[in-house]
């Protein structure tokens, strides 16, 4: 089984439409993937399919780097 | 003041006949059928279990992967065949005449499958599982919408909505805002996919469709006394249209004049027109009158004939009552038996096609047609093959549910 921080990687690679190895931990989904505010919806999305939890909104909002969704993931699911 | 004229500098499609105009424009004349079983999902419960379906289909290199994926296959056929339009016309979108370039393309249904998607994964999961994208990947405006994003048209946009004649509608509104002075360029079209369940189920139960499903390539035989019904076609069809000092000024390709356009509404019934083809003939003749033709100035007319058997009849009827005395020198067409019906986009490849027989002098066949109808007797249909013929002026016809009627003419230059 693959470990959560690349879980994380391809979910946000595939949802993004980028190469893997451009999602890099400290990468903004917005500056430096191109996510715009729908796409970011939508990843939070597959994250939730994903990992089988659900994330509320206000939470959701807080994350907007590939290092912040894998805190989350870990602290909530750990 | 005289009226701004408008020609066609652009054209692109995506078809069950082809992904591109000259691949469907020859598949067209050499009289192939598009028409295969459905496979993208089960249909043994379905009474008809066949369409025309686009082959093949990559949205790339017209659209990025992606953005596709946020998109209903309708719109990606849409701008697919929008970028294709651009790209044959030429045109650079520029700061200074953004303003002036604008977007006319319609759809009769819009996103049906991303709708039944949604549906399904709210009754399986939830509302929290509805995308972001659904709404703006399942509306029908959107494939003008992205367009204009692509290209930085700042012009009007619209699109239409009117069923069957969505795609003819599309185009003669946008030709009436070219001429009205609202817009230079108006990029316009139809795009349509509704081979899904909700609906193949709709229009099966409708009892609209042939059931021939023995043998699916005949079953889209217009004006044939075994016809039964439409088959349901998908893709999409755009023209660029542009104000003639315009096209001129840039030195483009200009591929003809669109010369009229006429509208009217049955006000008779949901599905069905009138035995008498009124309606149909009132859109014919106010599209004439428009363009400031007689009837004998048309050699061909790419009819909308879907192979139902009431529509078919109704359309010769208001054929002949509209060119009475002149039906020696016409030649009628339904290319609907080779491409099967496009519902939204159907007006919009049907211009098209009307366009390029006007290039080639030359009138696509009407396939399948092994019996004629007795209420075709004396008009030549164009059975089988394509027929060389010199051709000047060209109507198309579209008709849909509702009542909504349109024609356009078309116009060598």
């Amino acid at each position: 089984m693959s470990s959560i921080e690349e879980r994380v990687k391809k979910i946000v690679a595939e949802q993004l439409g980028v190469k893997e190895e451009d999602v890099k931990p400290e990468a903004s989904f917005v500056e430096d993937l191109g996510a715009d505010s729908l796409d970011t919806v939508e990843l939070v999305m597959a994250l939730e399919e994903e990992f089988e939890t659900e994330i509320p909104d206000e939470e959701a909002e807080k994350i907007t780097t590939v290092q912040l969704a894998i805190d989350y993931i870990n602290q909530n699911l750990g | 003041m005289s009226r701004r004229r408008v020609v066609i500098t652009g054209m692109g499609t995506v078809s069950p006949l082809g992904n591109t105009l000259e691949d469907t424009w020859s598949a067209l004349l050499a009289g192939t059928s598009g028409v295969v079983p459905i496979d993208s999902f089960d249909v043994s419960a379905f009474s008809t279990r066949f369409a025309a379906t686009v082959k093949n289909f990559n949205p790339e290199p017209h659209v990025a992967q992606k953005e596709a994926r946020k998109m209903d296959m309708f719109l990606q056929f849409g701008l697919s065949a929008g970028v294709q339009a651009v790209e044959d016309s030429g045109l650079e979108v520029t700061d200074s005449n953004a303003p002036r370039i604008g977007a006319c393309i319609g759809s009769g249904m819009g996103g049906i499958a991303a709708i039944e998607n949604n549906a399904m994964l709210i009754a399986e999961k939830g509302p929290r599982r509805v995308s972001p994208f659904f709404v703006p990947g399942a509306i029908i405006n959107m494939v003008s919408g992205n367009l204009s994003i692509k290209y930085g048209m700042k012009g009007p946009n619209l699109s239409t909505t009117t069923a069957c004649t969505t795609g003819t509608h599309a185009i003669g509104l946008g030709m009436r805002t070219i001429q009205y002075g609202d817009a230079d360029v108006m990029v316009c079209g139809g795009a349509e996919m509704v081979t899904t369940p909700v609906g193949l189920g709709g229009f099966c139960a409708a009892r609209a469709l042939s059931t021939r499903n023995d043998d699916p390539q005949h079953a889209s035989r217009p004006w044939d006394k075994d016809r039964d019904g439409f088959v349901l076609g998908e893709g999409a069809g755009v023209l660029v249209l542009e104000e003639y000092e315009h096209a001129k000024a840039r030195g483009a390709k200009i591929y003809g004049e669109l010369s009229g356009f006429g509208m009217s509404g049955d006000a008779h019934h949901m599905t069905s027109p009138p035995e008498d083809g009124a309606g149909a003939a009132l859109s014919m003749a106010n599209a004439l009158k428009d363009a400031g033709l007689e009837p004998s100035a048309i050699q061909y007319i790419n009819a909308h004939g879907t192979s139902t058997p009431l529509g078919d009849k109704a359309e010769i009827a208001a054929v002949r009552s509209v060119f009475d005395g002149s039906l020696d020198n016409i030649s009628v067409s339904s290319t609907k038996s080779m491409t099967g019906h496009l519902l939204g986009a159907a007006g919009a490849i049907e211009a098209i096609f009307s366009v390029m027989s006007l290039r080639d002098q030359v009138a696509p066949p009407t396939i399948n047609l092994d019996n004629v109808d007795e209420s075709c007797a004396g008009i030549n249909l164009v059975p089988h093959k394509a027929q060389e013929m010199k051709i000047d002026a060209v109507l198309s016809n579209s008709f849909g549910f509702g009542g909504t009627n349109g024609s356009l003419i078309f116009q060598r230059i």
